[in-house]
């Protein structure tokens, strides 16, 4: 009993406040995606885990969300045309990334809605919540944008709860925050 | 001498779960903001049920949110049925359960099944509440009154009058295939429930 109390404390207690702009974003660990595509996109080789600083990007963009959230189940549309926009860009598209961590989502969950909305870019299971509790248990959706260094926590450029609104307003704003242009 | 020696090193961290339980909820969608009851963590399963996979289902007629009765029997020979019964409306895990099913309308349909959620709310509640889960494929029924009489008949009604988070599957001869009591603070995992659907059909 009092074990198993100690333990939950420290599970609850590992979610602090969501990071805020301008400070570090946690540099956690994910798995490497098994579709060479993903891999390709994130600048990533070989098997195993990665940490978010060694994706290959100026900007990362994370969604966190999860299956059974109806919000991010309306916004998936949103940030696939986000995703089609930056893709459609010579310019941009090599420096700005985008990454889904599922809250709580198992492997099939995160399959489900990933086929459901038809999601290119990489969607990264989160069963434990870890990922979760160490970006501050936000609510769902949640986006964050970091500007990334290699082998450095990267610097938040944005961070909000809710829909991205306009995409292509939403890019405008993230890349003249992060000054890429 | 014990007992004390338990009170004084287990009451910080009981401080310390209850300060942290209020500054958050778990994988929270933000679709329902403030409006979610936080029941903070409760005891895992607070009832017994005797039914197991191999044993008929008891039969049950409910009335659903669109106004139709709707009764176990109707599928019998037709349809396997999935039942979910989550504990209550506009608390912390069971909102975020139901719109996850509604994306998988194709696999059930595939494995000849229906869905049937079930909550001890009367239908006001559960209309207001569902609203906000978006169109949801699947009958949402109200086992209000007689207060929790489903429930209690499938040995999931908790002390203080709600139900278990519970999935029980149930052929198409009316004989429960599964059951799963969960842990009422958890999120069963999609994995169980799909893999037990396509067990029906081999």
């Amino acid at each position: 009993m009092l074990v198993s109390v100690l333990v939950f404390a420290q599970v609850i207690s590992a979610a602090g406040p969501a990071p805020s702009t301008g400070g570090p974003f946690p540099d956690i660990t994910l798995p490497v995606p098994d579709n060479p595509a993903q891999k390709e996109y994130l600048g990533l080789k070989g098997k195993g885990s990665f940490r978010l600083s060694q994706i290959k990007a100026g900007l990362l963009i994370i969604e966190i969300f999860s299956m059974y959230c109806p919000y991010c189940q309306k916004e998936a549309p949103n940030v696939n045309e986000l995703h089609r926009l930056i893709s459609s860009r010579e310019d941009i598209k090599d420096k700005i990334k985008i990454i889904g961590i599922g809250a709580g989502n198992t492997p099939l969950e995160i399959d489900v809605f990933r086929k459901k909305y038809d999601i290119e870019f990489p969607l990264f299971s989160d069963e434990t919540f870890s990922a979760h509790a160490a970006t501050g248990g936000v609510r769902t959706p949640y986006f964050f944008v970091i500007r990334t260094k290699t082998g450095e926590p990267g610097v938040i450029v944005y961070a909000n709860v809710g829909s991205i609104e306009d995409p292509q307003q939403f890019l405008d704003l993230i890349i003249k925050k992060s000054t890429l242009e | 001498m014990r007992y004390k020696r338990f009170l004084s090193s287990s009451f910080p961290a009981f401080l310390f779960t209850f300060f942290f339980l209020s500054a958050i909820t778990y994988g929270a969608s933000e679709q329902f903001k403030g409006k979610i009851y936080d029941t903070g963590t409760l005891k895992p399963v607070d009832s017994r049920t005797r039914l197991k996979a191999g044993m008929q289902a008891p039969s049950f007629t409910l009335p659903s949110i669109t106004g139709e009765k709707i009764s176990l029997a109707d599928y019998r020979g037709e349809k396997n049925v999935v039942i979910s019964f989550v504990p209550a409306a506009w608390t912390p895990v069971c909102s975020d359960q139901w719109p996850g099913y509604n994306l998988l309308k194709d696999v059930f349909d595939k494995n000849n099944a229906v869905f049937l959620g079930v909550s001890v709310d009367n239908l006001p509640t559960l209309h207001a509440w569902t609203k906000e889960m978006g169109d949801l494929w699947f009958p949402v029924l109200s086992d209000f009154w007689p207060h929790g009489a489903v429930a209690k008949k499938y040995g999931v009604l908790r002390s203080n009058g709600v139900s278990e988070r519970a999935l029980f599957i149930i052929d198409k001869k009316g004989i429960i295939r599964y059951v799963d009591v969960h842990d009422i603070n958890k999120r069963p995992p999609l994995e169980a429930l799909v893999r037990e659907l396509e067990k029906l059909n081999k």
